[in-house]
């Protein structure tokens, strides 16, 4: 018996390595795969493109626009008639093309809001996980402070100050809610910057920064994501929750929290004023909350 | 543990400065000020205007007049209730306030802990579901949504409960206001509590404690619920504040003369001196609140005050 193999034998072994070579998942691939096996989380994802999807396109179907009153026609519950689909409100202005232009804001603020928030939450954490020492617990002690503000009432008072604005909300909005993100980033860095591909890639002479943005941040994405997704509700109902108050949104654009207030003012006589946009308000928030969890089993591979 | 209870309430002290500080100068930058009217005041009339609140001087006397005047605990005059001072105000309306937060942050508390726990034994078990999706849709539920719905259901259509209105707080008057704002608070404490004492039932010395033959209660009372509560203690914190912000919901859909309606109507009158008040004062309470649940954290579980 030889050790060499013959030409045969090396022929079939490298169809046979060929044959097996299949291809590699990623990570985030593998995560993807986990979380469509989610049939909570995937309906919600669904629900929500139709939601997007409607409140992108829906205005335009309707021949109503948003702030046009109808003389004829208010406070008129649901009817296929003259296309008011969900009834108008006491101005007679039609309510489903106000609760999906309503919802145009809802989304935008929690999406925007959230990305706002991962930004400021990244780089803050980042920064003081990976410098350490004394700027570290400088930086951690600025976050216990503001962490125990009462921010929605400095919110309120900024409103007051400076007037109600969409911009004002955005800013105030995202500026509260990067705090919990900076911690965890900050955690994730800490336990990453030891290991032994940050060293190697500053033996290889990176720069600081450097391993900061290639190295370090693309590893903690994943529990960003998580987090990112469990923002996006809380986002939501801050705005509605202001916009309720009347210190949100102003008139006539409108927002879910301002219809659910103005509902709850006639819904002794126009009960679908109130039930409409708060259904859509909380059918919403369900259904980031299911994704947040279903993204959570996903990408925690600590549970597994 | 007295080190670890000093040097947390140090850190309360320059919290409570920045945030005076915050909002001295956030007044300073609003555009405008709370003498800008339709009707044109003579200049003579807003110099005497101005004189009075101290606007006239340069702003670090400002500012340190009023810290001083916050010091002896004088919030000034309301700008636009001109004959009420704030602390008048917050007087006549704190009572109503701390009624319906503390009912509600008690119930939210041990139904919230009652419940969670409950869940946890019965571990997938059909009341488990029931009792977690309950808590689900009590989550998404915020309380501004949720109190013109138990209005309509329980005042407008089956004529239960008075749909709004104080009563001298009589009972009928306090039952929804206080549901309200505990139902979302008591279903995040239920979740927290089952995930907690799940992970803590499935522990070696609770193994022990049923192989020596304890009874079940014996074992949730005296082993389980200490640990158990940890994560629970640590959303007290949150909660607190959520509290305070669902009472200036609950307090405008119902019409209950406090605090929180004091601080809506002030922020839409742009009632300056009102709501910076109300905001200061709201976060000191804030403040020590979190420096006490992270002192009752240090006391419940030991490996935090060694650190």
């Amino acid at each position: 018996m030889t050790l060499t193999p013959d030409a045969g034998d090396k022929e079939a072994v490298v169809q046979f390595a060929q044959a097996l070579e299949i291809e590699g998942r990623s990570l985030w691939k593998d995560a993807g795969i986990r979380f469509m096996k989610n049939r909570a989380a995937v309906a919600s994802l669904i629900i929500l493109a139709l939601m997007g999807l409607a409140v992108l396109v829906g205005p335009l179907l309707s021949p109503h626009s948003y702030d046009a009153m109808d003389w004829s026609a208010m406070t008129v519950p649901p009817t296929l008639e003259n296309s008011h689909w969900f009834g108008t409100d006491a101005l007679g202005r039609d309510l489903f093309v106000r609760i999906l232009a309503g919802g145009r804001i809802s989304f935008m603020v929690g999406l925007l809001g959230a990305l706002v928030a991962v930004v400021i939450g990244i780089l803050f954490g980042a920064v003081a996980g990976y410098t350490g020492g004394r700027v570290d617990s400088m930086m951690m002690r600025v976050l216990e402070i503001l962490q125990s503000f009462p921010f929605m009432f400095l919110v309120i008072l900024m409103v007051t100050l400076f007037g109600q604005s969409l911009m004002l909300i955005f800013i105030a909005i995202g500026a509260v809610s990067w705090l919990e993100m900076a911690r965890i980033v900050r955690g994730q860095t800490i336990s990453l910057k030891s290991r032994e591909f940050v060293e190697a890639a500053l033996v290889c002479g990176s720069r600081q920064t450097a391993v900061i943005v290639r190295h370090i941040v693309p590893n903690i994405l994943g529990i960003v994501v998580i987090y990112a997704s469990l923002l996006v509700p809380g986002m939501i109902l801050f705005e509605s929750f202001l916009s309720f108050l009347g210190l949100g949104v102003q008139e006539p654009m409108t927002s879910w929290g301002a219809l659910v207030n103005e509902g709850a003012q006639s819904m002794d006589v126009a009960a679908w004023q109130l039930i409409l946009p708060a259904g859509f308000l909380t059918v919403t928030l369900f259904c980031f909350n299911y994704i947040g969890d279903g993204m959570r089993d996903a990408l925690d591979t600590k549970d597994r | 543990m007295l080190k670890f209870i000093v040097k947390r309430c140090a850190l309360a002290v320059p919290t409570l400065l920045i945030l005076v500080t915050i909002t001295f100068f956030l007044i300073q930058m609003a555009p405008g000020s709370p003498f800008t009217s339709e009707r044109q005041l003579s200049p003579q009339v807003l110099a005497n205007i101005k004189a009075m609140y101290h606007m006239d001087k340069p702003l670090w006397q400002q500012y340190l007049y009023y810290l001083g005047n916050l010091a002896h605990g004088d919030l000034g005059p309301s700008f636009k209730y001109a004959d009420h001072t704030v602390n008048q105000l917050l007087a006549s309306s704190f009572p109503v306030s701390l009624r319906i937060g503390a009912l509600a942050f008690i119930a939210a508390l041990v139904l919230g802990v009652a419940i969670g726990t409950l869940a946890a034994c019965k571990q997938n078990s059909l009341l488990d579901y029931c009792v977690m999706a309950v808590a689900m849709t009590g989550i998404v539920l915020p309380s501004f949504v949720l109190a013109p719905l138990l209005v309509l259901v329980f005042s407008v259509n089956l004529h239960w409960l008075p749909a709004g209105g104080w009563n001298h707080g009589h009972w009928a008057n306090v039952v929804l206001p206080v549901t309200a704002m505990t139902i979302m608070y008591m279903a995040s404490i239920a979740r927290i509590q089952r995930g907690s004492m799940i992970e803590v039932l499935n522990s070696h010395y609770i193994r022990t404690a049923r192989a020596k033959g304890l009874p079940w209660r014996i074992i949730i009372m005296r082993h389980a619920l200490r640990p158990s509560l940890l994560p629970v203690v640590s959303y007290l914190g949150p909660a607190f504040v959520g509290v305070i912000t669902g009472s200036v919901v609950v307090e405008t859909v119902f019409g209950l003369p406090g605090t929180g309606q004091h601080f809506v109507h002030g922020a839409l009158n742009r009632d300056y001196s009102l709501v910076l008040g109300l905001t200061l004062v709201i976060g000191a309470l804030t403040i020590l609140f979190t420096a006490v649940v992270d002192i009752l954290y240090g006391l419940i579980d030991p490996k935090v005050r060694c650190q």
